[in-house]
């Protein structure tokens, strides 16, 4: 039986409007949606990752305009301090222009404008992206309800002079409403980019909105893309989130997620080593606290020889908030000389706090290295001593190493401001604000 | 300063001390040497008070107060100072954060209100440098990638900042070249006061020789089997300690 979400969101297909040539895919993405069985405990891919919010709203209201919210508070939003970038701001779904710079560029195509050639390229892309593994019935209802969408390319040899952002702000209403977000990147050979995908919420009353995003990516020979998103959406808020990389000859692949936590989070991510040579780092922070979730899935497909992949996740869970984390690597045939890495370590605040993790490992090579590992960590003892011989109390080492546990990662991005930027919004989650303003630290060289 | 008296602790049921007794008077300098497995780096731990060294008789008192009821935090804050012989890596909390913390958790208890930040760069970047390391290390992680020498200096920096009463250094000379042996020496020797007092735990006379002690003590077997002054350093470099044992 439908649930009363997937009913409303099927009337939401008829009541969008799309330019022609996008038809048959939303046909597709709706017949596939209409039939999909709404997943339970009992489905493999979302066991621990209940559903429940959204089935529980319809998720059907009209989408609120652009003017909800004011453009200081958007425009603040949007900005991470010390990062020069092109942006492109939407506001719950739609393009906000005066905050969109990278409209300006050649590079950045909004699906309403793209012209015939660029049409059928994304049409391309996204029936490609149908093929893919852990295809779930969100991606089939991103389809069905595609309207609109962004198309970035960057050409054979060539880079963007400044990273680009690609900001999507809720700003919440009196009914619960849906945002679609599809994003479709497209890198040549030796094409280079630093793209950071932001979902945030501004909103006086809790942001009641449903995300829907997918965020598909082809990199070429040799080419690179430095790929953040980062998820500080508000706590009412759900999102559902894919990212799908495709990995060409010696590509290289560098990416970090944060997930604040919200009611639900859901981000599934494959990375496809699909010809030799390729590489991916992956690193990922999550730090739900109250009633949240936060669940991410992710699989490393190794299709091709000579391909390396590294993993690791790390994850603090408060309250009675609840972690989910799937990493799985599948070492095909054909995938001999992988060298392959996966880790997570969990940090349980409470009592209360949950965390399913489960790496899977699928290896049909025989001269491979893998190597993965999921652990519940306590707090290092010999750390907090030491803490607390100079003077610290045992609370406060516990805040400062669980910290720590995360800023491990943060101190190893490849852009230092984005960890200086995200630093203090996460240790306020460990009620502790930096004592140093980044140019004092930086002073120090 | 501190009174130590009859102290006997056990590890994982072992026992180590074995009826310590040892004064320390303010402004002295005090330093214990002995064979390995003697018990001393134990009575630094047993003093700051780690985990798993379970105290079984005797007392210590420090300014007056019964530290070995204290927790760890607490006896830190009633000045005392452990430099640990391996001090901990903690990567992903950075050295500045971790001192500011501690420079203040000491700050509240003697009622003072904590030190504003720019005050405690100005402080900071001057101690740092009077042990000769480079002020980025202030940025990095808690020990984190820095080699013997430097963690060991990066102990004496922290020191410096907490300006503890009663200092215990835990074979601080341990792996330690000749110059880090002097930055050590002379950081030490430049934090001498009448109302501090040290306690130098060491395997060789070598430090003895920049950092000169008050009393010289032979911990051997859990008990301090003999004391005299700064000369028995010499003697026990010339003779060994196993002709003390067969004494004890």
């Amino acid at each position: 039986m439908a649930t009363v979400f997937q009913d409303q969101q099927l009337q939401r297909v008829n009541g969008t409007h799309a330019p022609d040539w996008l038809q048959p895919i939303r046909a597709q993405g709706s017949a596939a949606f209409a039939a999909a069985p709404w997943p339970t405990r009992k489905t493999e891919a979302w066991k621990y990752c209940s559903l429940k919010t959204l089935a529980g709203d319809s998720y059907h209201a009209d989408i609120p305009p652009i003017t909800a919210a004011n453009n200081k508070d958007l425009a603040a939003a949007a900005t991470i301090a010390g990062l020069d970038s092109y942006q492109l701001v939407l506001v719950n779904g739609q393009i906000h222009p005066e905050l969109s710079s990278a409209l300006a560029l050649e590079q950045v195509v909004l699906f309403e404008n793209a012209n015939t050639d660029q049409q059928a390229a994304i049409a391309e892309q996204l029936a490609n992206a149908r093929q893919q593994s852990n295809h779930h019935l969100f991606n089939d209802l991103n389809d069905a309800v595609l309207n609109s969408g962004v198309l970035v390319t960057i050409g054979r040899n060539s880079q963007l002079d400044k990273p680009l952002q690609i900001c999507s702000i809720n700003t919440g209403a009196e009914s619960a409403y849906s945002v679609n977000s599809r994003v479709l990147v497209v890198l040549e050979t030796n094409a280079e980019l630093t793209l950071i995908e932001q979902f945030a919420s501004v909103s006086a009353h809790d942001d009641n909105s449903f995300t829907n995003n997918q965020t598909d990516i082809q990199i070429g020979d040799n080419a690179r893309l430095t790929h953040y998103r980062l998820n500080r959406m508000q706590s009412a808020s759900a999102f559902i989130g894919s990212s799908r990389i495709d990995l060409q000859r010696d590509a290289h692949y560098q990416a970090f997620h944060l997930g604040l936590g919200s009611a639900l989070t859901r981000n599934d991510l494959v990375v496809n080593h699909n010809i030799g040579g390729s590489h991916s780092e992956i690193s990922g922070v999550y730090v739900p606290q109250g009633s949240q979730l936060v669940d991410f899935h992710t699989c490393i497909e190794h299709a091709a020889a000579h391909c390396t992949s590294n993993e690791v996740f790390r994850g603090i869970i408060n309250d009675q908030a609840k972690a989910v984390f799937n990493g799985r690597i599948h070492i095909h045939k054909d995938a001999q000389k992988t060298l392959a890495e996966l880790s997570n370590k969990n940090l349980l605040l409470t009592n209360k706090a949950e965390i399913d993790t489960k790496p899977e490992l699928e290896i049909y090579a025989d001269d491979v290295k893998c190597a993965h590992g999921a652990t519940v960590a306590q707090l290092d003892d010999k750390a907090r001593f030491y803490l607390q011989s100079r003077g610290i109390s045992e609370q406060d080492a516990q805040v400062m190493l669980s910290f720590g546990f995360i800023n491990e990662l943060l101190d190893a991005l490849p852009h230092p401001v984005i960890g200086d930027w995200l630093r203090p919004l996460l240790a306020q989650r460990f009620g502790r604000a930096p004592a140093f303003t980044t140019e004092q630290v930086e002073a120090l060289s | 300063m501190i009174s130590i008296s009859n102290l006997h602790a056990k590890v994982e049921d072992k026992p180590i001390l074995k009826g310590l007794n040892l004064d320390i008077k303010p402004g002295e300098i005090h330093a214990i040497m002995g064979p390995n497995g003697a018990g001393k780096s134990t009575l630094g731990n047993v003093l700051a008070g780690r985990d798993g060294y379970e105290v079984t008789a005797g007392s210590a008192t420090l300014n007056g107060k019964d530290i070995l009821a204290l927790e760890a935090e607490e006896r830190a804050r009633e000045g005392l100072f452990l430099a640990f012989q391996y001090p901990v890596e903690i990567p992903g909390v950075s050295n500045l954060e971790f001192l500011k913390a501690s420079v203040d958790a000491i700050r509240a208890h003697q009622g003072k209100e904590p030190l504003d930040s720019v005050s405690f760069l100005k402080k900071a970047r001057e101690k740092i440098k009077a042990v000769n390391l480079d002020q980025s290390f202030l940025k990095r992680g808690v020990n984190e990638g820095f080699s013997g020498g430097e963690k060991k200096r990066n102990e004496l920096m922290q020191m410096m900042m907490l300006e503890p009463s009663l200092c215990i250094l835990d074979e601080t000379d341990s792996g330690l070249d000749i110059d880090a042996l002097q930055v050590v020496a002379h950081g030490v020797n430049a934090m001498r006061d009448p109302n501090r007092s040290f306690i130098i735990v060491t395997h060789y006379q070598r430090l003895l020789d920049y950092i000169v002690p008050d009393y010289v003590h032979v911990l051997a077997d859990g008990k301090i089997v003999k004391s005299g002054g700064k000369e028995l350093a010499l003697e026990l470099e010339e003779k060994g300690y196993s002709w003390l044992e067969s004494e004890a």
